[in-house]
This record gives C-alpha cells, structure tokens and sequence, in this order.
C-alpha cells in the first residue's frame, strides 16, 4: 500500500488517526476517516477516474460535491454494487471497492476511445440521425450503443439491505446546512418552533467545511459547531445528516432521501441502508448553496482541470493538494481565493488568469502572494490527454467574442482551477413551481416570486458573502416561524465576519476559439456536449431551449447538467443574439439527486408490498393442502390437491362432486353491504335495474347494476332480512367500487332518501354448501329452520342456527346444483366450517377452490368479471328480463340510445370446439374465416374457457357481434400469440342444466 | 401531496381521498323526460377549467363522506371545503 503523496501534514476535517484502506480499480489505497472517495483519490495522485459517455475520453475530478458530472464510480460488489455513484459524495469506509465505469478493458486503455478518434463522425443528434432505418434493426444497433455507452452495472441479486418510510410533520423545514441554513434553523428554534434540518453531507457547515473563512475572529467551523451543538439540545429538533431534500411538492410536502448507512460497507444490524422521510412543513426555508460553473475552452474535460471551489476544498477540509502546480482561470473573485489557499497548501500556483480588464483588489492581494495575475486573458486550449501538462493562455477581446491574438504562451501546469461564477441552487425553489429570474449582477437565475411558503437565504439567492449568508439566514428563519405562528420569533444579531470588497464578475459563456483552429469545448463533461454541438443543433433549427436540451442531450445526464445548464443557455443566447431570460430556462424537476429505488419501495416489498386480507377459515384451508390465489388483497384457496394428486385432477374432482355429491367452498370474500332504512327499498329500486320494492321479507333476489351510461357495472344477490333492512352481496373484485357508488347516491343524488349502506364484508364468515346432497349436510347442522324444498325454498332467506351458533341461511346457488349460503359471525367461521365438513363426512363432502367453482359456473354460463368488462350492455349479456320497465334506474336513460340496441352488438354466446377434444385457447379472437386475407374482421372475444368434467369436453363463452341468431354455426378461435386455431359451434351460454331444474330440486 | 381538509375530520393528507369529479353537475330529476342532448352532457361532458373548480371529494380512507372542495386547478389551492347540504 503506497503512501499518499498528495496529503498535506497537518490541516483538514479528517481524522489521521483512522487511517482506511480501499481499493480503486483493484489497487489497494489508503485515506483518512472524514475523506470521501474523491479526496482519498486525489491523495493518492490518481487524477484519471473513469471516461466519458460518448467519446470515451479520460475524465477526472471536477467538483467536491452533488453536481460531479466526471467520477462516477461502480461502488462493492455482488448483491450491494451501486453504479453511478459520486466519488465526490462516497464517504471512504474501510473496505470500500470502486470501479471506473464506462470504459473497457480498463481506464487507461479503452477501446471506446475510438469514438473520440472519429468524433467528428459523432455528431448532436448522431443516433436520431444514424440508427433510426431501417427501423427493424434499431434492436440490433441498441445492443451495441449500450454496450459502448454503458453506464454502470445495476445488481442483479436481490437487495439485502432494509429501507424504510418516515412521515414527519414540522413548523419549519429548512433545506441544507450551510450558514445560511443553520443560521436559519437556529433563528427558528430558538421561538419554540418544531425545525428540521437536512442536509445532504456528513457533517453540517456546507461550504465553509472547505473554506478558511472566520466568524468573529475565530475558524468558522467553530460557530457552525456551536450552532449544531445549540439545536441538537433543542427537543423540536430534528437533525438530519446525509439526508437530501430531494422532492418539493404541493401544498409544502417534501421527500428527504436519508442514506443513514451509505459510508458503511454492510449496515449495522436492523439499521436501514436508505430512508425516505415524507415530510409536511409548514414554513420552509431553502439554503441549497450554490454550485460553481465551469468555463467553456479547448479541451476544458482533461482530468487536472477542476472547479476552482472544490480545488479548495480539497486543500482546505481534506488537506489534499490536488495538483503540484496550477492555474488559476476565472471571470470573478471567487477563484482568487482559491489560489491563494492553494498556495498555502503548499501547491505552486503559476497565474490566475482573469478574463476581466482590471479584477480589482483580489489580484493586488495574489500578487502580494508571489502569483502571477494575468488580466483579460483567457485559457483557450490545454495540453495534455491522461494528464494535464500545459495551459495555453491568449488575450481576449473586450466583450470575450474573439481571441486578440500574438501573445500566444504555454503555462505549465498539472492542475487548472476554474470558475465561471456561480449558479444558486434553485432546484427546489423551481420544484416548489416559484418563478426564477435572471440576475445580471451575478449572471445567474435567481428565486423571484414566491409560489409556495417558502423563502430562500443565502447562496441560493445569489448572496455570497458569508455575512450576507448568515444575515439572510437569521432573517429566513425568524420569518418562516412567525408565518408558522411563532409571533416572538426574531433574528439574532449578524456575527464579525471578514468580508472583502468584490469586483462585478464579467460573463463569460464561451471562450473563443483562436483563427483556425478546432477544438471540443466541452459544456456538458457527462453527456459530451460540446459548444459546437449546440451551434450545430441552432443551424439544424432548434433555437427553443427544450428542444436543444433533447436534440444534444444536453443537462440530461444523472448531474441533470447542475454544471451546464446555464453554461448552455448563455451559449444559445449568445449565438441567437438574445438575452438569456428571453429564451426561457428548462425545468428542474425532482428528485434533486437520484433516490435508491431501495429507499422507494421501503418495507412494502415482498408479501409486505399490500395487506394480505385472509378469511376467517384460511388456518383451516391450509391445513387442508389448499393452494392459494390472490383476489384482490384476499388469498382465497384454489384447489385442494390430495397427497399425490395432479393438478387438474384435483379441480376436475372437485367439480364432478359438487355435481354428483356435496362440496363447499369460502365464500367469505364477496363484498356485503348492510342497507337499512325508511327508503332502503325505493333506493335498491334506483341503483338495481330490477324491482326491490316487492320482493317480500325472507327472499333473496339477483340485482344487476348499471353504470349511468347503460353498460353493466356489477351484479350478485340481495336479500330482504327485514321490512326496512337487505343485505346485498357483490363480486369480491368491486366490493369497494360498488360501496363508494352506493355512498355517491345516497350522499350526492339522493341526499333526501332516509337509507345508510354499511359495508359488512369482514364481519362474516360465508360457507356455501352445494350439490345433491347439500340439504342432508345442512340438515344435520341445522337448528330453528326448516331446510326442507317447501320450508326454505329457492331464492328464500330464514335466520337459524348452524352448529349452534347464529346463522344466515340463504338458498341461492352460484354452481346451479342445490345449494345453500351459510353467514355466521366471523370469529365463529372457522368453528361452523368444520362442524359442517365434520357432518359432510357420510356424504363424501369435499372443500372445493375457486377453479372448480370456475369451471361450475362456466358450466351454467353465468358472467364475472370477463364478461363484465365495462362495454357489455344488460342486453348483450342477455339480461333484457331484468330492466324494468316501471321505474327509473341507474344508467336506463342511456338504454334509449339506439347504438345500445344494435343486432350486431357483441352478445354472450356459447362456445363448443367441433371435435370436442380441442381447449380453446384462452383470450382468442373469434373469426369467420381464418384464411381471408388480412385484416380478417374481428367478431368478438373468448371471455372465459376450461374443460367441462361433466361433460367430458372443452367449453367456453365468449361475446359475439350478433352472437345470439349464430347459435348452430361454426366459427373459429384464434390466437396470435400461440398461433392456435380451433373451430368452434355458436350455443347458448347455459351449458348444463338450463331449466334450473337442479337448483330448484 | 395536497393537504385536504374534511369537513368533519379537518385536514388530510390527499392519500385519503377519491376524487369525486366536478360537484356542479346535476343529475336530470327527470332522466326520462331529458333530451338526449341533456342526457348526453350529464354522462360525459365534463368542463375542464383553469382556476377555481367546485368539485366532489369522498374520504374513503375515513368518515366516508362526500363534500365539496373549492379548488384552483392552477395552483391547487384550497379555497373552500363545504358538507353537502343534509336534507331530511
């Protein structure tokens, strides 16, 4: 393990006596706890960290922070790899392994590379103008692209790690940590106010963790320690660390993406790897920062050039010098900084090179350092691939449109600093909907007008200096917790801060190239967008700002161009001979950075990702070898298989003893609506196309339901169970639907009707007991009521006991055999199911699963939900019997539509395959003739297919244009997808019994 | 996420709710007797303005009550939230 050359011996926020090993790229380094990965890099001398996207060309460190568009790195290993990750956010753990991405065989040597060699072949809009014919082998070309494209490696073993959700309410939310943002929080905290903080690094200071600035005469970090120690005592607050406020949404909600273990290989036990805090605020103060722009010039991408701020940062938090000898090139005084904490850190700073005429009273004091200050001057073009060796330096015209040429010359160096100014952070302010503005004074888009309760403070409204970050911040804070209704809220008094006088920045969007010359300025480093890329789509016509960003991909890679967006937009402006507010901006949406989907999906995963609803009896289906099956949230059982038992022998034996014997089944899943009141039968009256009003206590009833545009809603059975009280049962699929559409008329159309709909569904156990025998099972069960044809007959309703316990019997049948539905009070289910089973016994009863009751009522030809698939009409499914003809209803005016009424509507038919041995295929199209030539006209649809046990071949239903005058023709089944065809006989949909002689037995 | 108020249970987060549609539609008292064009409207035509709406929410996730919220389909702004009149 070989030292690291590049770190200074005393200074920095990191710990020398935690020395970590890692490795990069196999090579097993070392750095310091408190380094990030960036940093330990750079400490090691490593300047070349992955290669770009398009051109494959070498790429290193460009920023200390969230808006790094070069390192991206493939982080661990196996089931934990993360791509696309920041080497300038990962915190350095022991045992961390990183990767170059995007480069193959390794960074040095990339095959890629090539790309870079024929660039000119390469260019805006290259793949929409390349691959798009022939249109068949874009699949082809794809492979390809993404192979040389090749971000990172997404895992492909589940994730190991837990994630978790928090929902979090507070007075006043404040975004970043910075000054302004702990000035903020402290203002706000002090009145009593409940504060979050977040902020997206390790530790909270923000910028001045890389700067060497001073608050009343001592190191800032001092006061920032004070201010997190101050809060942290504070019970309403809230502290959040490497959490980013990644999301702002309507009426102030927030996403804060948390990453409680990201700096540790494996979490601890039970600790979530990510959590996302929903948070609802009612005041929120933005302190985002700012970030650094780059500047745009001839090879600006070669590894060694680095934002000006994060060159310091590295010296000053990480004590890392990230260069033996550099240059500085800037448009503003920031950079001047810089230089001169560089040169304390012991790296030789040759020139700062100013693209303004006279910088002012920041190159007096570089030059009082023994740095060369260079005036109106430009870097145009630097020298070196891997590794940068030179920076070539030219005068520049007055407004920087051309290069004043004849003063040509060469610095060497292996480290450039550049600064093109600085862009607030107005992500969330532009999330919250607030409308940005562009201003001059610092060539940047501003907050402007409010939408949201929210202000900004700090850098993240163009205010740089640190006095002003505090100031602003203090203010933020107290007014956010007055708005919040802390009335005695107010602003501590402004702190000592050592405060320069500034010299006016001078925009500077592009370099200039010198007379003939070609080179890549590149303004977007991760998705390779060069000036000229921009110009280029400008001449192809896409002058709009939303279209350039798509034709050149510029801002659209996972920085979502924190470093180019503006670059590009001055660029544009430029070229176009406008101003930059007048072209618009695009628009920031969240998250800010990228959210694990891990932290997305929190615990719902796996059988958490929904509540499972079990019935009062599922121990006892298991128990019995019961496979289950989703309905909805309920697990209902399938089929029963015997030790042994294929699986459809199982559901076919299943369906010939419901026929031959007895079975029963659970049907504790359909939806139960209790219905009481004066009018609770004029209301079934005007929801039910049927008549409720004369049906007599004691007897139940099909109803059907319309949607009010005539189709088909839902259908199932109610039953009068006293002069003003039904109980109406629905599909188990729209139980919910047909509850809050209950809830609708009764509340919205018919607010006057003295009748309340409670929904009961879980409150009962529902057995059905079906088959020939059914009655001499229920008999043996019964008490109180007489089961017998005359004492309960079809369709009625009596109140008894089953096993001794309270019961509901109901003769109805959803198989057409003899059949009885038995409700008991939940908790008795299980102990009522068994009694009847137990008294089955001596009639072979069997439990029977949702399959065969499938088949059983394939059988009789009675719909769900494929057929009620919301275009049927009560006619299609022939149902006309059913729509009174006395009374309004729900969805009867829309009947009067003659279009409801054609002939050659698609009508519910039955379907038999000719050679009766044939399955018909499920979902097929039903032709007249298969081999017409294309397009064949489509008929209808197979709605529902299995074979028939009892009657020993295959059926099916299916709708039909006209289906019901085609009973007796043949017909054909098809199916794209597996290629069958299987002639089939149009009958009616009732297959077995369609007298009902058996159900009425 | 948009913050509800129910008139009966206060403010909710959205999660809670259905959306009920516009709560100035009204159902012909005389279905048969309406034209087809009247009939037609009520079915499926449906305004769809910028700036303040009336509109129906059904707080499914509580006391399963329909009411009227007042909104502005602009900046989502809750300008009103009303019971529906009770009439007995």
């Amino acid at each position: 393990m070989a030292g690291q050359p590049f770190r200074g011996d005393e200074g920095g926020l990191i710990d020398r006596e935690r020395p970590i090993a890692f490795t990069f790229n196999g090579e097993r380094l070392q750095g310091y706890a408190g380094d990030t990965l960036a940093s330990a890099l750079l400490a090691n001398g490593i300047r070349l960290v992955g290669r770009s996207f398009k051109y494959h060309r070498p790429r290193g460190i460009v920023s200390a922070g969230a808006e790094e568009p070069n390192a991206l790195v493939q982080l661990a290993v196996g089931a934990r790899t993360e791509p696309n990750a920041r080497a300038t956010q990962v915190e350095l753990f022991e045992g961390l392994e990183a990767e170059s991405q995007n480069c193959w065989p390794g960074v040095g040597f990339d095959v890629g590379a090539l790309n870079g060699v024929f660039s000119s072949l390469f260019p805006a809009g290259f793949y929409y103008k390349t691959f798009m014919w022939p249109a068949s082998l874009w699949m082809t070309y794809e492979h390809w692209i993404r192979k040389m494209a090749g971000l990172g490696r997404a895992p492909v073993q589940p994730d190991p790690d837990r994630y978790e959700h928090r929902f979090a309410h507070c007075d006043v939310l404040v975004a970043g940590g910075g000054p302004a943002g702990l000035a903020a929080a402290l203002a706000a905290a002090r009145s009593g106010a409940r504060v979050i903080l977040a902020d997206e690094g390790a530790d909270f200071g923000g910028a001045l963790r890389g700067l060497r600035a001073t608050i009343e005469g001592r190191p800032a970090m001092n006061w920032v320690r004070a201010a997190v120690a101050e809060l942290a005592a504070m019970p309403d607050v809230v502290l959040l660390r490497r959490a980013t406020v990644a999301g702002y949404y309507d009426h102030n909600s927030f996403v804060v993406s948390e990453r409680p273990a990201e700096h540790m290989a494996v979490p601890a036990p039970f600790q979530a790897r990510g959590r996302l805090w929903s948070v609802r605020a009612k005041e929120a103060v933005l302190a985002t920062g700012a970030i650094e722009r780059p500047l745009v010039f001839g090879n600006n991408d070669r590894p060694g050039v680095m934002l000006a701020s994060a060159a310091q940062a590295y010296a000053n938090r990480f004590a890392v010098r990230p260069g033996s000898r550099a240059v500085v090139f800037t448009n503003n005084d920031s950079a001047y900084e810089a230089a001169l904490d560089l040169a304390r850190a012991g790296v030789s700073v040759a020139a700062v090179i100013d693209a303004r005429e006279d910088p002012g009273p920041a190159a007096r004091r570089v030059r009082e350092a023994g740095i060369e200050s260079i005036p109106g001057h430009a870097v145009i073009n630097v020298q070196g691939g891997r590794k940068l060796k030179a920076a070539e330096v030219m005068a520049i015209n007055g407004d920087g449109t051309a290069c004043a040429g004849g003063d040509w010359r060469a610095i060497p160096c292996d480290l450039l600093a550049v600064s093109g100014g600085w862009n607030p952070a107005v992500h969330l302010f532009s999330q919250s909907r607030g409308k940005l503005r562009f201003d001059d004074r610092i060539a940047a888009l501003v907050p402007g007008e409010s939408f949201q309760r929210e202000r900004s403070a700090g850098a993240a409204r163009g205010t740089f200096t640190l006095r002003g970050c505090l100031a602003e911040g203090f203010r933020a804070g107290a007014v956010a917790a007055r708005a919040a209704g802390f009335d005695k809220a107010g602003e501590p008094p402004v702190p000592d801060c050592d405060t320069q006088a500034e010299t006016p920045l001078r925009p500077l969007w592009v370099v200039p190239l010198p007379k003939h010359t070609r080179l890549k300025r590149f303004v977007d480093l991760q998705n390779d967008v060069t000036a000229e890329d921009v110009a280029l789509a400008l001449r192809e016509g896409y002058d709009n700002v939303e279209h350039l960003k798509r034709y050149t991909t510029l801002g659209m890679g996972t920085d979502q161009g924190r470093t180019s967006n503006v670059s590009g937009l001055g660029i544009l402006a430029g070229l176009r001979g406008k101003s930059i507010p007048s072209l618009g901006t695009t628009t920031f949406r969240p998250p800010y950075t990228a959210i694990p989907f891990g932290t997305i999906a929190g615990r719902e995963i796996g059988h958490h990702f929904a509540p499972t609803r079990r019935s009062a009896m599922h121990a006892w289906h298991e128990q019995a070898g019961a496979s289950f099956i989703p309905a909805g949230l309920w697990f209902r059982p399938q089929v029963y298989r015997r030790p042994g038992e294929g699986m459809m022998d199982a559901i076919y034996r299943e369906t010939k003893s419901v026929r031959t014997t007895v079975g029963m089944i659970d049907v504790s899943t359909l939806g139960k609506i209790d219905i009481q009141g004066r009018d609770a039968a004029l209301f079934l009256d005007r929801v039910y196309t049927n008549n409720f009003r004369k049906l007599p206590v004691g007897k139940a009833r099909y109803g059907l339901m319309l949607r009010e545009d005539g189709m088909v809603f839902d259908d199932g059975t109610t039953t009068r169970i006293g002069e003003s009280r039904y109980l109406m049962t629905t599909t188990t699929a729209r139980a919910g639907e047909v509850m809050r559409h209950l809830e609708y008329c009764l509340q919205v159309l018919w607010p006057e009707l003295d009748a309340y709909a409670v929904s009961v569904t879980e409150e009962w156990a529902a057995i059905a007991l079906a088959g020939p025998a059914s009655r001499s099972v229920l008999e043996r069960v019964v008490g109180g009521v007489d089961v017998s044809n005359e004492g309960l007959p079809y369709m009625g309703y009596r109140e008894g006991t089953v096993a001794e316990v309270p019961a509901r019997i109901f003769r109805i049948s959803f198989s057409g055999e003899l059949a009885y539905e038995i409700n008991v009070p939940a908790d008795y289910g299980a102990a009522v199911w068994e009694a009847i089973h137990t008294a089955g016994r001596s009639f072979d009863i069997i439990p029977y699963g949702t399959e065969a009751l499938s088949i059983l009522r394939i059988e009789k030809g009675h719909v769900v939900s494929g057929e009620l698939n919301g275009r049927t009409t009560a006619d299609d499914l022939g149902f006309s019997a059913f729509l009174s003809k006395e009374k309004d209803f729900i969805g009867k005016r829309s009947l009067a539509r003659e279009g409801l009424w054609r002939p050659d509507r698609k009508q519910l038919v039955g379907l038999i395959p000719v050679d009766k041995k044939t399955r018909v295929p499920r979902g097929a199209q039903i032709v007249e003739d298969p081999d017409r030539e294309t397009p064949v006209p489509m008929l209808g649809e197979i709605t529902s297919q299995c074979y028939s046990p009892n009657l020993g071949h295959p059926i099916a239903l299916g709708i039909v244009a006209g289906g019901r005058a085609l009973h007796g023709r043949t017909l054909h089944a098809l199916s794209p997808v597996t290629g069958e065809r299987v002639p089939v006989t149009v009958t009616p949909n009732v297959f077995i019994d369609p007298k009902g002689e058996r159900l009425r037995g | 996420m948009m913050l509800i108020p129910c008139p009966w249970c206060g403010e909710r987060a959205q999660v809670e709710f259905a959306y009920g549609g516009d709560a100035t539609v009204k159902r012909p008292a005389d279905p048969a007797s309406a034209s087809d064009r009247e009939w037609h409207d009520y079915v499926f035509v449906r305004d769809n303005p910028k700036g303040p709406l009336d509109e129906l929410w059904y707080h499914a996730a509580g006391c399963r009550r329909y009411f009227r919220v007042r909104r502005d389909t602009v900046t989502h702004a809750i300008l009103a939230s009303t019971p529906l009149p009770e009439i007995t």
